[in-house]
């Protein structure tokens, strides 16, 4: 039975309260008609006594205390899903955006979704080639991680994830079906226009799909965008068995749209004012990421980032670094010298890749050589400090070799063209050559059959 | 006759409820229609507050709460080796046979398996006198965990009947005890409160090495038996892997693994795993020795709060049998932000960050659950807790970090520049204590060598010293240092590329014996010593310095295998034949 309530005692930024209620429950959908018909949806998410707070998803200018009628619609917010919702665009709230009607299916799923019981889960190992030699080499993607993107502001983050979105590839000559769910969280209408023209240009709509809540589109929806996109996700991997990417941008948006209806509720903030719950709440995104035993299908999970400010240690990146399966970070150095992707691999990292490259995965040098680069890398930064305070031409030989590597490794390895494709083989012979630029006993993580095998050849 | 109260506020997993004055702080309830999981934590006349463990969605004002009478409790009997349980002890397996890989709310208050029938093995007869911890019989929960069926605390008598040795299961009554003149009835299990911590006959002084086969931990930092000890790091700098490290490796009976609102794969991971891992005291899998406790982060956060307790819990209750017990708790940070998510909700005025005033207090009463005591049953046993603490940013001045430190006596610093240049496990060593140091001594006196804890010292000392060149080098250059502070260098490269980093995915290196760990150090002090003896002579650095010699040395984690050290000994020949004759082209 659904009532209907006509009186609303308090509109207070995206919150609407309303009282004599009965019979609600707790995360119930709401319907809200302002006074010239247009219906707002909305949740219930305080009760207290026969008091709602509805969080309402859209604007709530215009909202009346009177002549407004309140419908509670007894169910959870749910979204019909099919096959049919392959290249189509949705808004925010998982509405129909594009020209194609209405989604048509026996069930409606709950986007909260519930969560995967860990012993059911797979443990993820298959390599995803991107084509991009940071990535594949020194920060590999596996099928069924969530590896963010931290950029800052200005940075190419949209480009990089287009191009995963191009090249990745879940082996050779895999016939597995594989979809992409894109979900722009208070993106720019140009950078979501980018990544749909992205999409075209790859030849890929038919096989991608769209949540879009626009920087303009009201903040409150914004909280339910990743969520009918995962739900989607969900859909497609763990019932029609699909091969999913989620991309979504940006999560920082998402966490800001969270502190505003956290504050009109006067929650005690934590840090920055974010509420003590952005931990969990960011979790319950992340963790819908994975595989299960039982099903073949799988949800890797790539949402970009903005860091404030190029604050790594803002309460955003953080939490998501605690959450998330590792992270690609972009370097504003590299990027201003005109290193495309300007990927920082030092504090980039994937917590996946040590099972899944390697013998029988990649190449069975991959691991040492990662280790060394990583390593010789990180010496190339100390000597970097001690040039800057007594020059280049002071430095010991051992020292400018490092330099000498640190450049060739930005420029030829890390750097490459928005359309260069590399594979495995050629990425790791690349990060070969480039290490005999140093003599062999600083190779100290490599051992001597290694060495013998690739260096001296 | 218990009685029913009504629900009167919701607000994400914190309810309100009315008519709940026979209700009991503390005490389990079952909330809603769903017949959701909660606990009472606040109560003021007939009104009171309940945290849920279960997603609260659907849940409508008015429904019943039901009270149970009795404390949040977990079972323990056996069946719990070898298994994964969500915060609240309920059988994660169990779960996913009841609903495929999806966790649902309103599956009630199940735990261990009561189908299952036990090999059950009674140790005492009619007319026997039982004491509260004494053990009446035994199971053998898996390969290595013989389970003693303890008499449970308060109880105690002379025994009236007692079943012949056999099949039983969980819910079998085995032993009845008269205890003046009242029946008691001992089964399999007895049920404990989880915030309660099980008594013990008396605590006694730490004095033994927990080995963990981690270089850097035996010889540096070591852990001991019935301490405490905390590992933060920001994210990526490894506290999970060295975790899993301490969980596979330490030589402790039970390992009680509680990954608390982290992520999923990581448990996935422990399970895919240890099962193929082999003790190396006792050739069984390792999973025979280890109990999973699983709370996500995505699972909801006031289970993840009771988590921690429920580990620790069990961890006392083998205590209790004589075993030494070392639980894991992955991360007590995010148990910390259970208890400030649901202070909010509460709107309790916050302290730090927006954390409750009582968090302090909370860490101090988890960390003083561990021990080494003498039981109740008159045997010895411990509980090492070692917590993994996220510092919001890296910054270890945040309130957990502040307060964990506190309470622990071995502080293991994660360090990101570390983690960033591979160097693994990222322990830093100038941010690291161990206050075990002391108490130990003895220990390695008669289990190692008089000359291992002055070893560890100058080691020590070495690195501190080299730490306050590099801050030189950084201004002018390496060169210009005089010979002996730059052979410090040299030497503290080979410390910690050859002897800190340790290498967890390499067989050899991923667990050392600490005679190993030992000898490895000492032959790294003689290769410094004999380089001094050639700096004093004016021999150039250049020649002191030998690169094959010092590879040598970075390489002998691998090339000395575990079981052989006589390798060791060659390489000290190779260093004395190499400096011998170098000296000598100089002295004359």
């Amino acid at each position: 039975m659904i009532k209907e309530y006509l009186k609303i005692d308090k509109v207070v930024g995206p919150l609407v309260e309303v009282s004599n209620v009965e019979d609600v429950a707790y995360g119930e959908v709401v319907d809200i008609k302002s006074r010239n018909g247009e219906i707002k949806k909305g949740k219930v998410i305080r009760l207290d006594e026969d008091k709602a707070t509805i969080q309402v998803f859209e604007n709530t200018s215009g909202l009346s205390t009177d002549n407004s009628s309140i419908k509670f619609r007894d169910e959870a917010f749910e979204l019909p899903l099919s096959k049919e919702i392959l290249g189509r665009v949705f808004d925010g709230l998982g509405r129909p955006a594009d020209l194609g009607g209405e989604i048509f299916s026996r069930r409606k799923y709950n986007i909260n979704g519930r969560a995967i019981n860990p012993v059911a889960r797979e443990y993820p190992r298959d390599f995803i080639q991107t084509g991009i030699s940071s990535i594949d080499a020194l920060m590999t993607l596996i099928r069924g991680q969530k590896l963010p993107i931290f950029s800052g502001n200005g940075m190419p983050h949209n480009e990089l994830a287009a191009q995963i979105v191009r090249q990745a590839k879940l082996g050779e000559d895999s016939d597995e079906e594989f979809a992409v769910i894109f979900a722009a969280i208070g993106v720019k209408h140009d950078d979501a226009d980018f990544f749909r023209k992205s999409f075209i240009e790859a030849n890929a709509m038919d096989r991608v799909v769209m949540f879009i809540n626009y920087a303009d589109d009201p903040v409150a929806e914004r909280i339910n965008t990743p969520r009918c996109a995962l739900t989607a996700a969900e859909y497609l991997a763990f019932e029609e068995g699909m091969q999913i990417l989620v991309v979504m941008s940006d999560i920082t948006s998402y966490c800001e749209a969270l502190r505003e209806v956290s504050s009109a509720r006067e929650e005690v903030p934590s840090r920055k004012g974010f509420p003590g719950y952005l931990y969990s709440d960011l979790a319950s995104l992340y963790e819908r990421a994975g595989m299960l035993k039982d099903k073949p299908g799988s949800i890797t999970f790539l949402p970009i980032l903005t860091m404030p400010n190029d604050d790594i240690t803002h309460p955003i990146p953080d939490l998501t670094g605690f959450i998330t399966e590792g992270q690609i970070v972009l370097g504003r150095d590299l990027f201003q010298n005109n290193v495309y992707p300007p990927v920082d691999i030092l504090p980039s990292l994937s917590r996946l890749m040590k099972d899944g490259i390697g013998e029988g995965y990649t190449r069975a040098d991959h691991p040492d050589l990662a280790n060394q680069l990583f390593a010789s890398y990180s010496k190339v930064q100390e000597v970097r400090a001690l040039s800057q305070i007594i020059g280049e031409d002071d430095l010991t030989e051992n020292d400018k070799k490092y330099m000498e590597f640190g450049r060739k490794f930005e420029d030829l390895f890390i750097a490459q063209g928005f359309e260069e494709n590399r594979n495995i083989n050629e990425t790791l012979d690349l990060g070969w050559e480039i290490l005999k630029v140093l003599p062999a006993n600083e190779l100290t993580r490599l051992s001597p059959e290694l060495i013998e095998k690739y260096y001296n050849n | 006759m218990t009685e029913n109260g009504r629900i009167t506020m919701i607000n994400g997993p914190v309810i309100r409820g009315r008519g709940m004055s026979g209700f009991k702080m503390r005490e389990m309830v079952m909330v809603g229609n769903k017949r959701l999981i909660g606990e009472v934590i606040i109560l003021e006349e007939d009104t009171g507050i309940i945290q849920v463990y279960e997603e609260t969605e659907g849940l409508k004002i008015g429904e019943e709460i039901v009270s149970t009478g009795k404390p949040l409790s977990v079972k323990l009997g056996p069946g719990m080796i070898g298994n994964i349980f969500d915060g609240i002890q309920r059988p994660l397996l169990k779960i996913d046979e009841v609903n495929k890989d999806f966790i649902p709310e309103g599956i009630g208050m199940i735990s261990l398996d009561e189908e299952k029938l036990w090999d059950v093995e009674l140790t005492v007869k009619q007319g026997d006198k039982l004491k509260e911890g004494e053990a009446f019989g035994y199971v053998d929960e898996s390969g290595l965990i013989r389970h003693k069926l303890l008499v449970p605390p308060e109880k105690s008598g002379i025994v009236l009947e007692i079943k012949d040795s056999g099949k039983y299961s969980m819910e079998d009554v085995l032993v009845v005890l008269d205890q003046d003149g009242v029946r008691q009835e001992l089964k399999m299990y007895h049920e404990w409160p989880v915030r309660v911590s099980r008594p013990v006959k008396v605590r006694k002084e730490i004095q033994e090495l927990l080995t963990t086969g981690q270089r850097v931990l035996d010889m540096f930092f070591p852990l001991a038996k019935g301490g405490t000890c905390a590992i933060p790091g920001g994210f990526g700098t490894g506290k999970t892997m060295t975790q899993h490290q301490l969980a596979k490796w330490s030589d402790a009976d039970i390992i009680i693994y509680i990954g608390c609102g982290e992520r999923g794969n990581e448990m996935t991971e422990v399970l895919e795993d240890f099962p193929k891992l082999i003790d190396p005291k006792s050739n069984r899998p390792l999973m025979e020795r280890t109990v999973l406790i699983a709370n996500t982060s995505n699972m909801p956060v006031a289970a993840r709060e009771a988590s921690i307790y429920t580990g620790i819990t069990m961890a006392e209750y083998y205590r209790d049998m004589g075993y030494d017990v070392a639980i894991m708790a992955d991360s007590t940070s995010r148990w910390a932000e259970a208890l400030r998510e649901i202070s909010g909700r509460l709107e309790e005025m916050p302290a730090e960050e927006g954390y409750p005033a009582y968090l302090s207090s909370r860490i101090a009463e988890f960390y003083e659950r561990a021990g080494y005591v003498e039981t109740l049953g008159k045997s010895e046993g411990s509980v090492t807790i070692i917590g993994a603490v996220s510092p919001a940013g890296g910054d270890f001045s945040e309130p957990v970090t502040e307060n964990t430190k506190r309470y622990v006596n071995v502080f293991l610093g994660l360090d990101k520049e570390l983690a960033y240049a591979r160097h693994y496990p990222a322990i830093n060593w100038l941010d690291s204590y161990s206050g075990y140091i002391k108490v130990l001594e003895s220990w390695y006196e008669e289990n190692l060598s008089d000359g291992a804890i002055p070893l560890r010292n100058k080691m020590l000392e070495l690195l501190f010293r080299e730490n306050k060149l590099q801050e030189i080098v950084m201004l002018v250059g390496e060169d210009v240092l005089p010979d002996d502070q730059r052979i410090i260098l040299e030497i503290s490269k080979i410390i910690k590329a050859g002897f800190l980093q340790q290498n967890a995915f390499n067989k050899e290196d991923t667990f050392v014996p600490i005679k190993k760990q030992y000898r490895m150090l000492q032959i790294i002090d003689y290769l410094y010593e004999r380089c001094k003896e050639s700096v004093a002579l004016n021999i150039p650095i250049s020649m002191v310095k030998n690169q094959d010699l010092f590879d040598e040395l970075i390489k002998m984690k691998y090339t000395v295998p575990n079981s052989d050290l006589s390798k060791i000994d060659e390489i000290q020949t190779m260093i004395d034949d190499y400096y011998n004759e170098l000296n000598g082209k100089y002295t004359n």
